[in-house]
């Protein structure tokens, strides 16, 4: 008997036929095995379409499971660093799951579907650690990544938009809330999440239904600015809103070979998301010891000043006395909404409380001739770009 | 009564932001408006119910973005989406499209010529020169050439450097682009009629001239000089009209504690043994304080706001001869629909995108100058058209539409004497049936037409012939010249008397930049510290 021979090449999602025809640059690339558009027609109009009408982008390629059973819930509490029993049926979580070490194996998105029934989204597989932390509970566990078709829908008009569908139940959705709808005689769940921190949605559906859906949202968008938009344009609008990439502002536990380049959830920022009042979780000895004793780095929100983005810049605690920097950016951007030069960054403790001022030395060409300026940077508490009308319930309908 | 440290005259954009400016040091500010609403010609009015019109300035890309920044205007509800590209509608029934993407740019110029599609590599990197010597000026006060004071000298020599820095041959090439006019300029690039007309656009606007006249290139600069986030020469709509850039610096100003008071014009800057000590309100009512900063044009502001006799002679004379000529009007129109153009296919995304010119020759260009110099409005008008209502969904309801066109030309005065109501309605058709020619079913989608002249926009606004530049930008009215040689640091010639509008250096287009120069300024008479950001530079 011969073994079926592997897909070798790049998986579609089921939106990818509504994409192509869209798409007029040609630019795709790999996430997770899947064709993802960089672009489809201008990287900077895309951009805008989040912050001024309304984004698409197909989500489809990220990893999810599904989690059920009696157990699901006391298992993912000892999974994850927060509280999960504060998360009732129709509410979803931020969180992020940790090694023995304490060290973030990543971060993801749990939706709490139905009483006990859950789905945790997430950049990378997970399937082997997730089954070894079941051992003793009773869940099942089921990888279905492609059996769920999902769109981010991202914008100051996604509200009306998804109204004008005729989506049910909107005006009393919060955000990190979801609700189930019917479309076509499937199932559709809306969430009020995203990437962009903007007001924004997701939704999700059986990918028989993916092009049904496509075409609906985009009929009931067509005088609200709908456009589909790909990764560049997202990635600037987590930027803004200063939400964490995996693999650039920090790098999955079980994917580093060198010591020392994991960081704890409370070394990015995330402590608000630890809770040690919990009996037990993963890493919660390594943290509290950390918690004690102080960590050795601090995720940092730099505004900085003049324009020229501080990509792959050393920071500096001086502008002056810098034989040794204290750290480095992880992510940078110019803010078109904010008119802010923004960016990421890691640096060693003590460095890094909010208010204090650390020095970038940026590297910027310009015609061939490269130039270096040290610009003043500020540490800033909150994220970039935080509008009203994201946390407003129900939403205004621009 | 209760005196303040500064009044500034006038709520428009450049007021506003020198306001704030003002405010965020420390001093206590109260900036007075005619109007019973904020923003001057940067506003956003429901003139038709549900429609939010940007019936004056319609498009932003010069406001400066330290200013944007340093003053957090994003979080008072600023947000300037660009929008895609620009068309000029032919005779002959086809068009000429400019796009963002420099590939399709050069493909759909290719189409008209190879030639001018190869040229227009060098056309820009020739004007982005001209642009980075005149950036670095923007946010800096001017230097004043007979000056031995010490920072003059400086500037001086920073602006002489920039100029040596071009080499001999550029600074040949430069003192040219300074004098001589725009129709000239693109001669020595091109060789196609629809491709010059629709590059010579921008070096009239606003301006009294042709495109035959010296001094039009260097406004052709003044277009492609702003950006959107980096993208030079990019325009954008700012989200809810152009009335958010206002607010959002009111908001701004009055988060350091500033106060407006609309329905407060002035009739009088009150002066006493050289001395400003406050302003007199058209309602009588006397406000004090020892700084007052006019916002409004010179000439509103020194002839029509203060007495002759606390005036040196020769700076009255200057202010009177100050060229502030109305050259431009406007149609702003609520429509029913997106108009259909026959000469682009259904799924164009110029459609709405595109900011549209149906004028597809030089000489059309000059001929609707004639009409100017005649003293009656353009036949066959040069009509800057955008929709911003399909890039911001805020303005109309939705599947609705705004219009705005700014026409030119458009004289202050017909033939020497005031419009009457039948000449304004027969400038609005001109135009309404200029776009006809190019979108039969334009004429039923419109539900409400306010047409604005010259006049119109003086008694509304208060700038004088209702230039939008406050005064044109030709090389005698500019940077050290500007509005008045010796006079251009903002100060007037009356102690505690300063001046921010768009008269000053370096000029009009919302840039805020004239508001924030004299704030500088302003700051360092008061001996506190300066409040407004330095350019950020591009070296």
């Amino acid at each position: 008997m011969t073994a079926q021979h592997i897909f070798t090449g790049r998986l579609k999602t089921p939106f990818h036929p509504r994409i192509t025809e869209l798409d007029s640059l040609n630019t795709w690339h790999n996430w997770a095995g899947y064709s993802s558009a960089e672009a489809l027609y201008c990287e900077d109009m895309e951009y805008f379409a989040i912050r001024n009408s309304t984004g698409v982008f197909d989500i489809t390629p990220m990893t999810k499971y599904r989690i059920t059973g009696p157990d699901a819930l006391n298992y993912l509490d000892r999974l994850v660093t927060r509280d999960m029993k504060k998360i009732k049926p129709g509410r979803v979580a931020y969180a992020v799951w940790c090694d023995d070490q304490g060290q973030v194996m990543d971060d993801g998105t749990i939706f709490h579907l139905r009483e006990g029934e859950y789905r945790l989204c997430s950049q990378e597989r997970h399937f082997a650690w997730l089954k070894a932390a079941s051992i003793g509970f009773d869940v099942t566990l089921k990888e279905e990544t492609a059996d769920v078709a999902a769109l981010a829908v991202q914008g100051p008009t996604s509200y009306s938009i998804l109204k004008n569908m005729g989506v049910r139940g909107l005006e009393e959705l919060k955000p990190f809330g979801l609700i189930h709808n019917e479309f076509l005689g499937s199932e559709l769940m809306i969430s009020r999440t995203g990437f962009t921190g903007d007001l924004g949605y997701e939704l999700w559906i059986s990918p028989d239904k993916a092009l049904e859906l496509w075409d609906a949202l985009f009929e009931a968008g067509k005088e609200y600015g709908i456009r589909a938009i790909g990764t560049h344009a997202l990635g600037l609008a987590r930027k803004e809103a200063a939400y964490l990439a995996p693999f650039e502002d920090f790098l999955p536990a079980e994917t580093t070979v060198r010591t020392g380049r994991t960081r704890s959830p409370l070394e990015l920022g995330l402590d608000w998301l630890v809770d040690f009042s919990k009996e037990n979780f993963n890493g919660r000895k390594a943290l509290l010891k950390e918690k004690e004793n102080g960590s050795q780095w601090n995720l940092v929100k730099l505004d900085i000043e003049g324009n020229k983005t501080a990509d792959h810049s050393y920071i500096y605690a001086h502008e002056k006395n810098n034989k040794s920097e204290i750290g480095f950016i992880t992510s940078a951007a110019w803010s078109p909404i904010c008119k802010q030069n923004i960016a990421l960054g890691t640096v060693r403790s003590p460095h890094g409380k909010p208010g204090d001022t650390l020095w970038v030395e940026i590297y910027y060409q310009r015609e061939m001739h490269w130039n270096r300026v040290m610009a003043e940077a500020s540490i800033v508490d909150k994220p970039f770009w935080f509008p009203a009308r994201r946390g407003k319930t129900p939403p205004d309908p621009f | 009564m209760k005196k303040y440290d500064v009044i500034v005259v006038g709520a428009g954009h450049n007021g506003l932001a020198n306001a704030a400016f003002l405010a965020k040091a420390g001093l206590d500010v109260l900036c007075v408006e005619k109007n019973d609403y904020i923003g001057g010609a940067a506003v956003s009015r429901e003139l038709y119910k549900d429609w939010k019109y940007s019936n004056c300035s319609y498009v932003c890309s010069l406001l400066r973005p330290e200013i944007y920044r340093n003053l957090e205007l994003h979080k008072h509800g600023l947000q300037v989406t660009p929008y895609g590209g620009s068309l000029q509608f032919m005779e002959n029934g086809d068009y000429f499209g400019s796009y963002h993407d420099p590939e399709a740019a050069h493909r759909e110029m290719a189409r008209h010529s190879l030639h001018d599609a190869d040229a227009y590599s060098r056309y820009s990197t020739d004007t982005m020169r001209q642009c980075r010597l005149i950036r670095d000026f923007l946010l800096r006060t001017a230097p004043d050439p007979t000056s031995f004071k010490p920072r003059d000298i400086k500037e001086l020599i920073l602006l002489g450097n920039k100029f040596l820095e071009l080499g001999e041959d550029r600074l040949y090439e430069t003192i040219r682009f300074w004098t001589m006019s725009v129709a000239e300029y693109l001669d020595e690039y091109f060789e196609t009629d629809v491709i010059k007309t629709a590059l010579s656009g921008s070096g009239i606007i606003g301006t009294a001239l042709g495109i035959h006249s010296p001094g039009t290139a260097y406004v052709l600069l003044h277009h492609y000089m702003g950006d959107v986030d980096g993208n030079v020469g990019t325009w954008g709509f700012a989200r809810g009209g152009m009335g958010a850039v206002s607010n959002s610096l009111a908001g701004a100003f009055q988060s350091y504690g500033g106060e407006i008071r609309s329905e407060a014009g002035v009739d009088q800057i009150i002066v006493k043994n050289n001395r400003t000590k406050g302003v007199a309100l058209e309602s009588g009512e006397e406000i004090y304080a020892p700084v007052v900063v006019s916002a409004m044009d010179v000439k509103r502001t020194f002839l029509n706001c203060m007495d002759k006799n606390d005036l040196p002679g020769n700076f009255y004379k200057r202010v009177k001869n100050f060229k502030i000529r109305g050259s431009s009007g406007k149609l702003n129109i609520a429509l029913d629909g997106m108009p259909t153009f026959p000469a682009l296919s259904e799924n164009s995304e110029f459609i709405g995108k595109a900011d549209m010119h149906f004028i597809d020759s030089m000489e059309r260009m000059e001929r609707a100058y004639d009409d100017w110099k005649d003293g009656t409005w353009s036949k066959d008008p040069y009509i800057d058209c955008t929709i911003p209502s399909a890039t911001d969904p805020t303005m109309v309801p939705p599947g609705k539409h705004f219009m705005s066109c700014f026409v030119q030309y458009c004289p202050a005065q017909i033939e020497g004497r005031a419009w009457t109501n039948e000449e304004r309605e027969a400038f609005g058709k001109s135009v309404i049936d200029q776009i006809s020619n190019y979108s039969p079913d334009f004429k039923d989608l419109i539900l409400h037409v306010e047409i604005r002249t010259p006049q119109d926009i003086e008694d509304q606004i208060g700038i004088t012939e209702g230039n939008i530049f406050h005064g044109e930008l030709t090389m005698d009215q500019l940077l050290f010249n500007r509005p008045v040689p010796g006079f251009a640091q903002y100060r007037a010639p009356v102690k505690g008397l300063y001046m921010c509008g768009s008269s000053t250096h370096p000029g009009g287009g919302v840039m805020a930049a004239p508001g924030a120069n004299a704030a500088r300024e302003i700051l360092l008479d008061l001996k506190l510290k300066n409040t407004v950001p330095e350019n950020f530079g591009d070296d």
